[in-house]
């Protein structure tokens, strides 16, 4: 990261370089033989890609490794750390974002790969004092403990209920060619790629039915 | 990740052309590329992204089929109205895949794609002829739910885990491809997935630098289809056995499973024995089956599965 803006060195990444010198003193030396990489020939120098992406409203010129996923380029980056790097290999939904209204996991994209495309995060939807109805609404329904999932899950719902609105069917809608209905069911199914490990499902359910229910 | 060089490809025919470079992969929706290259078990040197080629149509085929773009996205294929009204079982399928955010990104060429979830697989630290050919095969002999119960070899017991191709192998899809050289070819979906015999890194018929354009579906099967997916979770996991379905109304029809074999499973020459009931006809589809002590319970399943269906069918 070649930013003017970087972080001071916070607690967290105190703890990065510590465990990381810890790993270079203490482990054992044929560890890295064990991996595919020690295998292989060395890394070559990585590839640097121009792309530009409109974030929140706002557009962005970057110059990135190509390797760098749309999350570490939101997070890392532009320094919009709403978006969660739970698993870093959709499993956990942490992550969603909206890429032209769509929800994605912005762990498995690559940035290179959204040239020109308008992304919405967590920070785009509401602001404190401004929130999102959905922000809100898990807000007045306890939809979270300690909030990792949140922003994942507020992303996602907000782009699953226009989902049903253009009456895209789920596994569990009954008639493939009817307009979906909003049901539990059919949230919680829709929502299955956001987990809370805390446990809030109950919460996030009601959170998302007002909210649903406003809209309709 | 391994560092890799990018290039955003204009034409099928260019993108062909530019995988003939050493270690070039295409690169769609991603989702099960880039997860694999974060784990160093894909690592491609060149990665040509296909995203802007303008394949993402779903159109009325000459033959009265559809003719489904090579990216079109599972959310768009799964919510067309032509599909939900003719190809059920293709949207259900698709909608039991993974999870709402990557049926966004997941398209209809990468899902054909997809490698096996096989856990030794995804376990650098173990032998995997599909990984690193000739090393050997952990799974067998190791933890084998999860795997194949027919089809397998000595070499690899994996199954295929895509819903989507097994809805696509009882509709008798095509595969559209063009080569390097240009040249163009329609291959079953039948044929397009392999079984692992001694080469189970060699998972498609497609040749080195073949790209896919398209997926044809033919005319509608009729009947009423069905997609019964058997998994560990309600929601967001691979089929331990999942039936694709089409029943006509005298009982005759056609079906395809998931979750058994290294590809989408179909015996055309067992369907003869739906009429008579899940009992024969699985009996039929599964001949041959040579479980493990762990994974035995896919046979019964499959058959279970399959009555579950053929009961819907006449109810």
């Amino acid at each position: 990261m070649q930013e003017g803006k970087e972080f001071q060195l916070s607690r967290r990444g105190l703890a990065i370089v510590t465990a990381a010198a810890a790993a270079a003193t203490g482990g054992p030396p044929a560890a890295q033989a064990q991996t595919g990489a020690a295998a292989s020939p060395p890394a070559s120098a990585p590839a640097m890609e121009k792309v530009s992406l409109v974030v929140n409203g706002q557009r962005h010129a970057l110059e990135l490794d190509a390797r760098t996923t749309l999350l570490d380029t939101l997070r890392e980056h532009l320094h919009l750390t709403g978006s969660k790097k739970g698993c870093d290999h959709g499993q956990c939904g942490a992550c969603t974002v909206m890429v032209d209204g769509r929800r994605i996991y912005s762990c498995l994209t690559l940035a290179v790969m959204h040239e020109g495309d308008e992304v919405t995060t967590i920070e785009g939807l509401g602001k404190p004092g401004d929130l999102h109805p959905m922000q809100a609404a898990f807000v007045k329904h306890d939809g979270y403990q300690c909030g990792y999932c949140t922003p994942g899950q507020i992303c996602a719902s907000v782009a699953m209920l226009a989902e049903i609105k253009a009456g895209v069917p789920s596994h569990v809608s009954a008639d493939l060619t009817a307009a979906p209905q909003l049901t539990a069911d059919e949230i919680r199914e829709r929502m299955s790629g956001n987990i809370c490990r805390c446990g809030a499902y109950s919460n996030i359910v009601e959170a998302i039915t007002e909210v649903a229910g406003r809209q309709a | 990740m391994r560092p890799f060089t990018y290039e955003r490809a204009r034409s099928p025919a260019e993108a062909a052309a530019a995988a003939q470079r050493p270690g070039a992969r295409f690169i769609a929706g991603g989702t099960n590329l880039l997860d694999l290259m974060k784990l160093q078990i894909e690592t491609p040197a060149h990665l040509i992204d296909v995203n802007g080629l303008g394949l993402d149509r779903i159109e009325a085929a000459p033959e009265g089929g559809l003719r489904i773009g090579a990216l079109v996205r599972n959310t768009d294929l799964a919510a067309d109205e032509r599909v939900r009204r003719d190809y059920g079982v293709l949207s259900r399928a698709l909608l039991a895949g993974a999870t709402g955010q990557l049926r966004n990104k997941a398209t209809t060429a990468g899902n054909l794609l997809q490698r096996t979830r096989c856990p030794y697989f995804y376990d650098t630290n173990t032998a995997c002829n599909k990984r690193q050919p000739g090393s050997g095969c952990s799974a067998i002999g190791g933890s084998t739910r999860g795997l194949a119960v027919i089809g397998a070899s000595e070499a690899c017991i994996a199954t295929h885990p895509s819903d989507m191709a097994v809805a696509m192998r009882a509709l008798d899809a095509v595969v559209e491809t063009v080569r390097p050289d240009g040249t163009e070819r329609a291959i079953p979906v039948a044929a397009f997935h392999r079984l692992p015999g001694d080469t189970p890194h060699i998972e498609t018929a497609l040749e080195a630098g073949e790209f896919i354009t398209a997926v044809t579906l033919p005319p509608p099967a009729g009947g009423r289809q069905f997609y019964r997916k058997v998994r560990d979770r309600a929601s967001y996991a691979f089929a331990l056995v999942s039936v694709a379905a089409v029943v006509q109304r005298d009982g005759t029809g056609r079906v395809a499973l998931g979750g058994v074999a290294h590809k989408p499973w179909r015996v055309e020459a067992a369907e003869g024995e739906l009429p008579r009931g899940a009992g024969p006809a699985m009996a039929a589809i599964l001949e041959g089956a040579r479980p493990t002590h762990e994974n035995a319970f896919k046979v019964k399943l499959a058959e279970r599965a399959l009555a579950a269906v053929l009961a819907e069918a006449k109810g």
